[in-house]
């Protein structure tokens, strides 16, 4: 039976289902919402959790670092300048090979100072070696916050895992969401059983110096677990399926199977894109959406197999290139088909950013190739297109 | 460590780099980079310790007539033993090596 909840407190409840035992946060908008929900049911003896409180989200990631380190199942929660304050913990976690989970609430990054949804925050972040997932719905924040756990707890992947959620336009939407049964969760996420913990039985040492002779060994090692962890997520989601009827793909497609024109997006603006296409098939139009699902690992055979055979290629973004010659998801996209031989007609369209609105509208005229951008443009240099921009 | 750090491959290394084997700290040749040592003059010593109570790496240990002398596979060279020697018995001198 589906519950009408907002997303934000759906996430909360997807945690209580999974049974984090350490929650630490430091609340900051949007993410605000799911903390003090998983606070409320930890208050109210709803969820058997220790709860810390913290001065700064840095702080928030070094509590779960800790918690993970003695075994614990921990969560935690940011956005925006919250995620960069723990940024250099997000590196320690992971290099630690602690299987903390995270939601990552989408938000503009200052200056100007902005509450409202895009990528900037987790773009800054896609490189500090966590397995990462982005969700277009709440059933989607809901069912990947319980796999989160099950992937970075396996013992064959050992890395923490992010779940992004589009600040506002997710988090704050109230939708129908299915939860599974507490008796099925358990069944399909057994509690978590560390490698190594921190404990006098057994003394460890954790975070050691890597001499030079050894970091390099060290970073090839957990370079080769993110990569490989890839198998295991496409496990977890197939067994999710089995389970529970709700099929999740590392990239998921739309309408992309007779469409030479495909749009590349994360998150929550595939809805939107979604809406265009519908609107562009009643002109007798054919073009697609690639969602990537999964981030981190970048799960580029399932890419090249959706994008070998299209004839042009429209990268939507929801962060600033910042001087970048295009925007971080084309970039990559960009080196994937060079690499494979494939020289596809690629367009990088930078949108959405701090919480600006693109409807459907825009889709349809980036897909006609009259989407409009500044008309006194200032630098003929670019490689991207800014959508929607005044002036 | 089972054998020298230089000799591990990538895939023989504990997940996350976890030392299992508490106290192997002691088989680091911390005196490696060592580029001066301490030298005692017994005839100044007056058996005060005070060079075994200062060494930051418990390099120092007693020799079996009272005196002092360093271990150089810990000593640093630091130079803290003849820093805080009062009667001047301990002298830092190049380490060629």
């Amino acid at each position: 039976m589906k519950k009408g909840v907002e997303v934000s407190v759906a996430a909360a409840l997807a945690v209580q289902l999974a049974r984090a035992e350490v929650i630490s946060a430091y609340p900051i908008t949007p993410q605000t919402h799911i903390v003090e929900y998983l606070s409320e049911l930890v208050a109210n003896g709803e969820l058997e959790a220790v709860y810390i409180n913290v001065e700064s989200e840095h702080s928030a990631m070094s509590a779960c670092c800790g918690a993970a380190a003695a075994g614990a199942r921990t969560f935690t929660s940011s956005s925006a300048q919250g995620l960069e304050l723990m940024h250099e913990m997000l590196y320690v976690v992971s290099g630690l090979r602690l299987p903390v989970v995270m939601t990552t609430v989408n938000r503009a990054l200052s200056s100007p100072l902005s509450i409202w949804g895009d990528h900037a925050d987790v773009m800054a972040a896609r490189d500090t070696g966590w397995i990462m997932l982005f969700c277009e719905n709440g059933q989607e924040v809901v069912d990947s916050l319980i796999m989160a756990y099950r992937i970075g707890e396996d013992r064959r992947v050992l890395l923490p895992v992010m779940v992004n959620v589009d600040g506002f336009s997710l988090s704050h939407v109230i939708e129908p969401i299915e939860f599974p049964s507490q008796e099925e969760v358990d069944r399909f996420l057994p509690p978590y059983q560390p490698l190594f913990s921190l404990h006098p039985d057994r003394p460890v040492t954790m975070g050691a110096y890597g001499m030079p002779e050894i970091y390099s060994e060290a970073k090839y090692a957990q370079e080769t677990a993110i990569i490989n962890s890839k198998d295991i997520v496409k496990e977890v989601f197939d067994d999710f399926a089995n389970r529970f009827g709700r099929r999740y793909n590392l990239v998921e497609t739309y309408n992309t199977e007779d469409a030479d024109f495909v749009f590349v997006a994360l998150g929550s603006i595939g809805e939107n894109i979604k809406s265009a296409i519908e609107e562009l098939k009643k002109e007798g139009k054919k073009a697609g959406l690639v969602q990537l699902r999964l981030y981190r690992p970048f799960p580029w055979k399932e890419l090249i197999d959706v994008l070998k055979d299209k004839k042009r290629i429209a990268v939507t973004e929801r962060a600033a290139p910042g001087g970048a010659l295009n925007g971080p998801l084309y970039t990559e996209i960009a080196t994937l088909l060079y690499n494979n031989g494939i020289s596809t007609k690629m367009e990088n369209y930078i949108l959405g950013l701090g919480g600006r609105d693109v409807m459907p509208e825009t889709f349809i005229d980036i897909y006609k190739g009259v989407a409009r951008e500044v008309s006194e443009v200032p630098t003929k240099e670019k490689n991207f297109m800014f959508i929607g921009v005044r002036g | 460590m089972a054998k020298p750090m230089e000799q591990y491959k990538w895939h023989e290394l504990n997940v996350g780099c976890v030392i299992d084997e508490p106290g192997n700290a002691s088989e680091y040749m911390t005196g490696d980079w060592r580029t001066m040592k301490p030298v005692w003059n017994n005839e100044k010593c007056v058996k005060c310790g005070m060079c075994w109570l200062f060494c930051p790496d418990a390099a120092i240990y007693i020799t079996e007539d009272g005196y002092y002398t360093s271990n150089l596979y810990y000593c640093k060279g630091c130079g803290i033993c003849a820093k805080e020697c009062k009667p001047g018995a301990i002298k830092m001198v190049e380490d060629e090596r």
